[in-house]
């Protein structure tokens, strides 16, 4: 190989065109993400057994007085469609900070244990212990934090994550499940939709006191992970890769890993676990990104959309209303075993 | 020409767990050359490399850049100066080749800082200096080994770095293209003067690359220095446990080392023939116990040409 090293201008413009193409479709890609969480968004709020016109919808939005409107729309569907949007986008980025994190799409929190510890405490706290608001959030995010710290540490083999990883997640996830069947039978009146919020996740009955702590943490957070950006693209090359290039590894895998159960927890703990929302959003999103650009704002904007479409065809589609979390376990189970058979073919690596 | 670095390693123990790898190692990695080191499996060439480049903490010592212990440097500033290609690097689903290569810019990015002209500059060198600017849009998944190989390299160019640490290099290449990579470290190294060092299987790869040889037999430093001084039957004995000699290498003039092995060698064919139509007798005829030697020439030989410990 007799190269020359250093690359000609027209070489180094080629390297930035085909960078710009690449950012310029990235925010394309994202622009139209948006603007179609907020038609959804807007179309939640406009249907229901009462319709009402947009101009209506967003003057109340506005904080106007809209006779009907302003309690339709202001008291049961803002909450209800503004947490929609919330827990899509907390979910959607958890999930996809994860398989980016560990290097695999089974690696998403809801897959592994971690939305259902979140919801277990939640549910611990909600029935048995009668507490309410924030202190059930903390319960999340402690339970949260316990599963995928329990997890780690069980998996954690010469730093390897891999199939250990996702296998012993999966049992954890399983025996999490049973610890919310128990909290359930133990509940003093059974309510059904109490069990549905817990079991799959539920947007039914939404009030603002469940919203804001999600919306809040979310605002706060958020921004954390998405400058974490770089770091985990350089550790989806592996650890030592990223170790060069002047990443610390634990450091940001801890941060990142904190943030991400922070933002799940909260989320969790306002409607439950809406099953496989983190799961699918990374997936989808790399879809629709293809190889041009960061998946995490992508991952977020379709686990929003995500939501917002089940819960409208969860509300509207069918004879009877289903919980949101219903529709999008519809939609993840058949991929869930998709990848599952795929990893078998490939060699079981997962 | 780039700054000359002094890369050193200070009676450097390594281990993991219970096991220690590498006990109480000095070393001076002669700067703007091409250091290789060298030794059987398991001896701890990658353990060394790995801790140099700060992946594995030592246990005690340390290894110092230009006077500082990597250990402590700011991990950002280290990856500015002194570069790693590991063994297994992992290359994301269907991520393309000058998206990967570009992730080399990271210790010269801050937070939230766009992308620069500097960056482009250094990704488009890369990809030219490993002639991979025509895969530049293809995806990672779709090369050929060769292909790949060359692309992790340009990952570690773009990262612009005085000091390029690597990992078994040629590992999975065929012959042709572990001479591809191996030249390209050179063009590297003789026209920015960058200093390598690379662990290497083949010693005939790495005498023949290297300016400078380091051999490790079990964890300590059997000899380093020049290939010409380094590649002795001696310094094979020791470090591999394998008979040899050394000859010139009609191509480069550089030392090659040829392994004697049990078959092969004419010296002790006519000997080993003897031998085997004795035992081949013996087992015709088991009455002619007298004819079984008590200790087999072979064996006696064996002890003789010193290839004892091969099997």
């Amino acid at each position: 190989m007799t190269a020359g090293l250093v690359a000609a201008p027209s070489a180094v413009d080629d390297v930035a065109r085909g960078r710009v193409r690449r950012a310029v479709r990235w925010r394309a890609v994202v622009t139209v993400l948006a603007v179609l969480v907020v038609l959804t968004y807007v179309l939640t709020l406009m249907v229901g057994r009462t319709f009402y016109p947009p101009g209506d919808v967003v003057r109340v939005v506005l904080g106007q007085d809209v006779p009907g409107a302003s309690f339709t729309v202001g008291r049961l569907r803002l909450p209800r469609a503004t947490l929609a949007v919330v827990a899509g986008l907390s979910f959607g980025l958890a999930g996809v900070t994860f398989q980016t994190m560990l290097r695999n799409p089974l690696a998403s929190p809801d897959v592994i244990g971690i939305s259902t510890g979140a919801s277990a405490a939640a549910a611990v706290a909600i029935v048995l212990l009668g507490l309410g608001g924030t202190a059930v959030s903390v319960f999340a995010i402690v339970a949260g934090l316990v599963v995928a710290v329990l997890i780690y540490l069980l998996a954690y083999k010469d730093g390897g994550a891999g199939t250990r990883f996702i296998l012993i997640g999966i049992g954890m996830a399983a025996m999490l499940h049973s610890v919310i069947a128990y909290v359930l039978s133990r509940a003093s009146q059974w309510d059904y939709q109490e069990a549905l919020r817990w079991l799959s996740g539920s947007l039914n009955g939404v009030t603002w006191d469940r919203t804001v702590p999600a919306l809040v943490v979310l605002v706060v957070l958020g921004p954390v992970l998405l400058t974490q950006t770089r770091a985990l693209e350089a550790i989806q090359l592996g650890d030592d890769t990223a170790s060069a290039l002047g990443v610390r590894v634990e450091r940001t895998r801890l941060l990142a890993m904190v943030a991400a159960v922070g933002v799940l927890a909260f989320a969790t703990a306002a409607c439950g676990p809406i099953a496989f929302v983190a799961f699918l959003a990374g997936p989808i999103a790399a879809r629709v990104v293809g190889p041009n650009g960061s998946l995490l704002l992508p991952a977020a904007l379709v686990g929003a959309l995500l939501v917002l479409v089940a819960d409208l065809c969860g509300q509207f589609a069918f004879g009877t209303r289903f919980p949101v979390g219903v529709v999008t376990g519809v939609l993840g189970a058949p991929y869930l075993i998709y990848l599952i058979v795929r990893s078998n073919r490939v060699g079981g690596s997962l | 020409m780039t700054l000359d670095h002094a890369l050193t390693a200070d009676a450097l123990t390594l281990g993991y767990g219970e096991r220690t790898v590498i006990d109480g190692l000095d070393l001076v990695v002669p700067p703007g050359r091409i250091t290789a080191i060298v030794g059987a499996n398991a001896c701890g060439k990658s353990t060394l490399l790995r801790s140099m480049s700060r992946l594995l903490a030592p246990r005690s010592g340390q290894v110092l850049l230009d006077g500082k212990a990597v250990h402590r440097m700011p991990a950002k500033e280290l990856a500015r100066t002194l570069g790693l290609l590991p063994q297994s690097p992992i290359a994301p689903e269907g991520i393309t080749v000058s998206d990967l290569v570009g992730r080399g810019r990271h210790p010269h990015q801050k937070l939230l800082a766009r992308w620069s002209r500097e960056d482009d500059e250094a990704v488009a060198e890369a990809l030219a200096a490993t002639q991979t600017a025509e895969l530049a849009d293809r995806s990672v998944d779709e090369l050929s080994g060769g292909q790949r190989q060359r692309v992790w390299i340009a990952l570690a160019l773009a990262q612009r770095t005085d000091v390029l640490l690597l990992d078994e290099p040629t590992t999975f290449l065929d012959v042709s293209h572990q001479i591809d990579v191996l030249d390209l470290l050179t063009t590297l190294n003789h026209t920015r003067g960058t200093t390598i060092v690379m662990v290497l299987h083949d010693l005939n790869l790495a005498a023949r690359y290297a300016d400078h040889l380091i051999a490790l037999a079990a964890g300590r430093l059997h000899a380093a220095g020049p290939p010409e001084q380094v590649l002795t039957p001696q310094t094979v004995q020791a470090v591999f446990g394998l008979s040899s000699e050394i000859i010139t290498d009609p191509v480069s003039g550089k030392p090659l080392m040829v392994p004697r092995g049990r078959h092969h060698d004419l010296a002790r064919q006519d000997l080993a023939r003897q031998d085997l139509a004795r035992q081949d007798l013996a087992r015709e005829d088991p009455v002619r116990e007298d004819l079984v030697p008590e200790e087999p020439a072979r064996e006696a030989m064996e002890r003789e040409v010193g290839v004892g410990r091969l099997s």
